[in-house]
């Protein structure tokens, strides 16, 4: 087994866990940007987590012989702070040159207001500006269908943006068919006890199939799980299902989809 | 569900035997739940969405329609693509409230 969890928020994590996921043949991870729990009082609190995020968790990674990626912004529950925003924002291009950037993300909305979708808009044009993928967080529980039409609105007014170069993530029954008929990618993000369990997941690839679909723990400091991914492999070979099935949905996939970063290089 | 039928690799026989134990499971954890809260104590009475929501999916997954994740999923959903002029609350609840305003 073979695995890349595109949706990990390491920072959160111990070295234990680095070490399980190295065990289960992780072979790579992407950290998004995100929220730590918290309200951060300040734009140098960010720069702080990016430096964190670029610098010493790659290093950590290393160690246990997995490659750390990451994506920047400044996170959909921090965005109704319009003022953050803007100050975060200007800080972040500079980060862009890290080698181990990929993109912006996760950006996204959180209750789906009027400040929250302005601070996405700003996102979007900064990615744009400087030629970035995308990767996007859709808001949890009964937000999500809202969350994932506005977003996929707000995209598809903008022609220069190419949806292959966005992948919408935490992707639903209810929203697996919006994002992937408008041409994006997206995430299942595998959850112990809310939002998608693993069965779920293992149903939602046999109805929608595998193409532009990616899986991910989206471990962080909450209830999650870092295994999630060869947890999924084994749901799916529960199920008869191929071992090239799997690799597709847990690997080949998000190589596909990472690999148009010139920043992201699989080693080895 | 027609569209999708054959999707799932099993048969019938089979799914039964890997997921009825653990759906046996999460059904008493559902009647567990409903008896708790007819055995709450006393206060907070007043009506829950949440509970109205929970109470109204049941219904649905006897209907015999199909999609029935999908439909759940609305269910619990808020349905508008309207922008909140501020933030009310950091983290959504779990479910809309459908009868806000409605005399119940
Ligand atoms: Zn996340």
């Amino acid at each position: 087994m073979r695995y890349i969890d595109h949706h990990a928020h390491m920072v959160s994590r111990t070295t234990d866990d680095y070490h399980q996921m190295a065990l289960t043949g992780c072979v790579a991870v992407t950290e998004p940007a995100f929220w730590p729990g918290w309200d951060r009082l300040s734009a140098a609190g960010f720069e702080d987590y990016f430096r964190h995020i670029t610098d010493f968790e790659p290093k950590r990674a290393a160690k246990y012989g997995i490659q750390h990626y990451c994506w920047l912004c400044l996170n959909p529950k921090e965005g109704e702070d319009r003022e953050l925003a803007r100050e975060v924002l200007a800080r972040i291009p500079r980060y862009l040159e890290c080698p181990t950037v990929l993109g912006l993300g996760e950006i996204g909305v959180n209750r789906v207001t009027r400040n929250e979708v302005e601070t996405f808009h700003d996102h979007v044009a900064l990615a744009l500006e400087h030629n970035q993928l995308i990767l996007i967080h859709t808001p949890h529980l009964e937000d999500k269908w809202k969350g994932t039409r506005v977003i996929i609105e707000a995209l598809l007014q903008r022609s220069e943006l190419k949806p292959g170069r966005v992948l919408i993530d935490h992707a639903e029954e209810h929203t697996i068919e919006m994002i992937l008929e408008n041409g994006f990618w997206t995430g299942l993000t595998l959850y112990p006890q809310t939002k998608v369990s693993l069965s779920r997941a293992a149903d939602m690839i046999e109805m929608y199939g595998s193409e532009r679909i990616c899986v991910a723990s989206a471990c962080d400091w909450g209830a999650s799980l870092p295994l999630a991914v060869p947890e999924f492999v084994l749901e799916m070979r529960r199920r008869g299902h191929s071992e090239a099935l799997i690799d597709k949905v847990v690997y080949q996939n998000t190589v596909e989809f990472l690999g148009q970063s010139p920043n992201f290089r699989l080693q080895g | 569900m027609e569209r999708y039928s054959g999707t799932c690799p099993l048969t019938r026989r089979q799914i039964a035997d890997e997921y009825f134990i653990e759906s046996r499971n999460r059904l008493l954890e559902i009647a567990a739940f409903l008896d708790r809260l007819e055995r709450a104590a006393e206060g907070g009475s007043e009506r829950d969405f949440r509970v109205q929501a929970f109470q109204e999916a049941l219904q649905l997954l006897c209907d015999g329609e199909e999609a029935r994740v999908q439909r759940v999923q609305m269910l619990l959903s808020d349905p508008s693509t309207q922008l909140k002029a501020q933030l009310d609350q950091k983290s959504a609840t779990g479910a809309h409230d459908h009868w806000r305003g409605e005399e119940l």
